[in-house]
C-alpha cells in the first residue's frame, strides 16, 4: 500500500513538473520559431501517448496511426481552408484546378466550425471502431494486424495523392492563414495555440493514467500478456482490444487536428507508412509501457530529427535506423526501462566480480 | 472481350512480379514467423546489381543472365548477415523484429544513396526483350509484351525450382520439419539455427531474384523496396503462413483483381478497394487461405 502510495505521488511530482516546464519554462525559454517546433512535437507526443496504451499495454503494434492523425488534421484543415475562403466561396487550391465549379458534397458538413471539430476525434474513432470490430472480432492478431494497419496507412496515402481536385493531392491542404477567427502569422496568436496543445497533451496523459491504472488497464495488459486465459475467465479480448484501439486513433485524431494550426500544413506525406512508423519510434525509445517514456521519448526523437536533419540529412537516416535497431533489440523497455535494467545489473555484479577475483 | 483478356494478362503480370517477392517472404515468414521488412532492400540490392553488371558487361541480354544467379548470392548473403546478427536475437517478438528490420532498411535505403545517388537510373532491356507477342489478332489485337512474359516465366521456375527443393532434398525436409514442429525437429536432431539460416538466406536470395526482374519493368531507386513490399505482405496474410499454394493463387489473384479495378476506377481507388477485399476475406478465413492445422491456441 505504502508503494502504492508512493508510486502514486511519484507521478504526480513528475506531472506537476511537466506543467510546469509546458507553461512556464518552456514558454519564456524558446523563441517565436523554437515554441512552434516544440508545439510540433507535442502533437507527436500525443500520438505516441494513444500508442502507449494500445501497443505497450494492449500489444497491438498500431502501425496506421499516420491515417488517424491525417483524418483529424483533415478535418481541421478542411474547415480552416473554408473559414479563410469565407462564405460561398471555394478554397484557394480548388480555384488553381479548376475542375471544381462548386464544393462537393463531403466538403460541405466542415464549413460548420462544431462539426468539423467534432469530426476531427469522431472520425478517426469510427474508422477504427470499424475495422478493429472486424479484425479483432475475427481474431486477426500479431502481425497480421501490424500489416493491415501498414496497409491502411499506404491506401490512405495514395487515394489523397489521387484526389487531387478535392484534396490538394501531393501538396495537401497548404496555407492555412486563420484559426477560428485569430490570424495565425501573429506570433502572439501563435503561442496561444501552444498553449492549446500543452492543455490538450496534459489532459490526455492524465487521460490516458486513468485508464492504465483503472481495473480495464489491468484487463488490456492481460490480454496483451495471456490473452486465451483472459477467453477462459469469461472476457473477451476482442472488445478490450478494440477499446484501446479507438482510444488510441481518437488521440492520434486529436494530435493531427492541433497540428495544422500549429503547422500550417497537412499533407499525404504527414499520414503514409513512413510516419506512422515514426510515431511508433518516439513510444519505443522513451519506453512504450510507460507513459512519461513515450511522451518524452517522442519528444526528444522529433527533436533530434530536427537538429539532425537541419544539419545532416544522410546521418538523421542512418540515426534513425540504428534507433530502431538499438532501442528495440537490446533496450526494449526503452530508455523508461534504463533505472531497472542498471540496478539488477548492480544487484548481479557482485558475483561477476567475485569470480574475477 | 478482348479488354477483360487484356486486363486478365496484365493483372498476371502484376501477379508475377508480387509472386516473385512473396515467395522469399512466404519461406522467411513461414520459417521462424518473422516479419523481415528489409526484404524490400534486398529487392533493391538485387536490382542494383544488375545495374552495376550491365555497366562492367556491355551485353544486355548476358549481363540479365548473369545478374540471376550473382543477385540471388548478393542479397541471399545479405539476408544470412541480417539473420545472424539480429534476427536471431530476437526470435520470441516477431512484432519487435518487424520494427528492427525496418531500421535495417532505412540504413540500406540511405547506403544506396550514398552509393548510387538519390535519383533514380534505368536499365536497358536487352534485344530479345523489347518485342511483343501478339495473341489475338485482327483489327482489336491483344499483345504481350515480351519482358512481362520473361518476369512470369521467371515466376513459374522460382516456384517450381523451391518447391522441388522443399519437396525433394533433405534440405527441403528439414526445412518443412521446423516450419511444421519447431521443438519436434529440434530434439529429432534437427540444427534449427542451421536451418533458420539457410532459410533466411534461399528467402533473400530470391527478392534479388526479384529485383532483377523488377528492372525490366521500371526504374531502379533507394526507395523502390518500399513500395512494393506492403503488398507483398498482404499476399502471404492472405495466403497463410507456410504454404506455397496459397501465395500462388493470391498474388495472381490479387494482381487480376487490381488491375480489372484500375481500369474500372482509377490506381488511388483500385488500392483502397483492394485493401477492403481483403479485410472481408479476412472476415471468411482470418488464418488466410491455407492454414497449417495445429492445436495450438495460437
Amino acid at each position: 500500500m505504502n508503494a502504492l502510495k508512493g508510486r502514486a505521488a511519484r507521478a504526480w511530482y513528475g506531472f506537476a513538473a511537466g506543467a510546469v516546464l509546458l507553461f512556464a519554462v518552456a514558454p519564456a525559454a524558446l523563441s517565436d520559431f523554437r515554441l512552434g517546433l516544440f508545439a510540433k512535437y507535442l502533437c507527436m507526443a500525443m500520438v505516441a501517448v494513444g500508442i502507449c496504451l494500445a501497443w505497450g499495454r494492449g500489444g497491438l503494434l498500431t502501425l496506421g496511426q499516420g491515417v488517424f492523425f491525417g483524418l483529424g488534421g483533415y478535418a481541421m484543415a478542411m474547415h480552416l481552408k473554408l473559414a479563410d475562403a469565407g462564405p460561398g466561396n471555394l478554397p484557394d487550391f480548388m480555384q488553381l484546378y479548376g475542375t471544381a465549379t462548386e464544393l462537393p458534397w463531403w466538403w460541405r458538413p466542415f464549413a460548420n466550425p462544431a462539426v468539423a471539430l467534432a469530426a476531427t476525434v469522431l472520425l478517426p474513432v469510427a474508422v477504427a471502431a470499424l475495422l478493429g470490430l472486424l479484425v479483432f472480432r475475427r481474431r486477426v492478431k500479431g502481425a497480421y494486424f501490424a500489416i493491415l494497419g501498414q496497409a491502411l496507412a499506404a491506401a490512405f496515402a495514395i487515394w489523397l495523392v489521387g484526389q487531387q481536385a478535392t484534396t490538394g493531392g501531393t501538396n495537401g491542404l497548404t496555407d492555412i492563414q486563420g484559426f477560428f477567427g485569430y490570424d495565425l502569422h501573429d506570433p502572439v496568436n501563435q503561442r496561444m495555440v501552444y498553449f492549446v496543445i500543452a492543455a490538450v497533451l496534459l489532459l490526455v496523459v492524465l487521460l490516458a493514467r486513468q485508464l492504465i491504472h483503472s481495473r480495464y488497464g489491468e484487463l488490456l495488459v492481460a490480454v496483451r500478456d495471456a490473452e486465451e486465459r483472459v477467453r477462459f475467465l469469461g472476457y473477451n479480448p476482442a472488445n478490450v482490444k478494440l477499446v484501446a484501439y479507438v482510444v488510441a486513433a481518437g488521440t492520434a485524431g486529436l494530435a493531427g487536428a492541433l497540428f495544422v494550426p500549429a503547422v500550417g500544413i497537412i499533407s499525404p506525406a504527414l499520414v503514409g507508412i513512413v510516419p506512422s512508423i515514426e510515431f511508433v519510434i518516439g513510444a519505443a525509445v522513451g519506453g512504450r509501457a510507460s507513459l512519461a517514456g513515450a511522451v518524452l521519448g517522442a519528444v526528444a526523437v522529433a527533436w533530434a530529427r530536427t537538429a539532425l536533419s537541419e544539419e545532416f540529412p544522410a546521418a538523421w537516416t542512418y540515426f534513425q535506423g540504428l534507433l530502431f535497431v538499438v532501442a528495440l533489440a537490446f533496450l526494449p523497455g526503452g530508455l523508461a526501462s534504463l533505472p531497472a535494467v542498471v540496478r539488477r545489473r548492480r544487484a548481479a555484479a557482485p558475483v561477476a566480480v567475485g569470480e574475477a577475483a | 472481350m478482348s479488354v477483360i483478356l487484356g486486363q486478365t494478362f496484365t493483372g498476371i503480370s502484376i501477379g508475377a512480379v508480387l509472386l516473385l517477392i512473396a515467395l522469399g517472404l512466404s519461406l522467411t515468414f513461414g520459417q521462424m514467423n518473422v516479419i523481415n521488412m528489409a526484404h524490400g532492400e534486398f529487392i533493391m540490392a538485387g536490382a542494383y546489381t544488375t545495374y552495376v553488371l550491365q555497366k562492367s558487361i556491355s551485353d544486355a541480354g548476358i549481363s540479365l543472365l548473369v545478374a540471376l544467379p550473382v543477385a540471388f548470392c548478393v542479397s541471399g548473403v545479405l539476408g544470412a548477415l541480417l539473420e545472424r546478427l539480429l534476427i536471431r536475437r530476437l526470435y520470441l517478438r516477431p512484432l519487435d523484429t518487424l520494427l528492427v528490420t525496418w531500421g535495417v532498411s532505412l540504413m540500406l535505403q540511405q547506403l544506396a544513396r550514398d552509393i548510387f545517388g538519390a535519383p533514380n537510373v534505368q536499365t536497358r532491356a536487352p534485344d530479345w526483350l523489347t518485342g511483343h507477342i501478339t495473341l489475338v489478332g485482327g483489327d482489336d489485337p491483344l499483345t504481350v509484351a515480351d519482358n512481362r512474359l520473361f518476369i512470369l516465366g521467371l515466376a513459374v521456375a522460382a516456384v517450381a525450382a523451391l518447391s522441388l527443393t522443399l519437396r525433394l532434398t533433405p534440405l527441403g525436409r528439414r526445412i518443412r520439419a521446423v516450419v511444421q514442429n519447431r521443438d519436434l525437429a529440434e530434439v529429432s536432431g534437427i540444427s534449427t539455427s542451421r536451418v533458420d539460416r539457410t532459410a533466411f538466406f534461399l528467402g533473400s536470395g530470391l527478392a534479388g531474384v526479384a529485383g532483377v526482374a523488377l528492372t525490366l519493368v521500371g526504374p531502379i531507386g533507394p526507395t523502390m523496396g518500399t513500395n512494393i513490399i506492403i503488398d507483398a505482405f498482404l499476399v502471404i496474410v492472405v495466403g497463410g503462413i507456410g504454404q506455397l499454394k496459397g501465395s500462388v493463387m493470391v498474388a495472381f489473384a490479387l494482381g487480376v483483381l487490381q488491375s480489372v479495378l484500375e481500369y474500372s476506377t482509377t490506381v488511388s481507388v483500385a488500392k483502397v478497394l483492394v485493401l477492403v477485399a481483403i479485410v472481408a476475406f479476412l472476415q471468411w478465413r482470418p488464418q488466410g487461405l491455407y492454414t497449417l492445422r495445429t492445436r495450438s491456441l495460437v
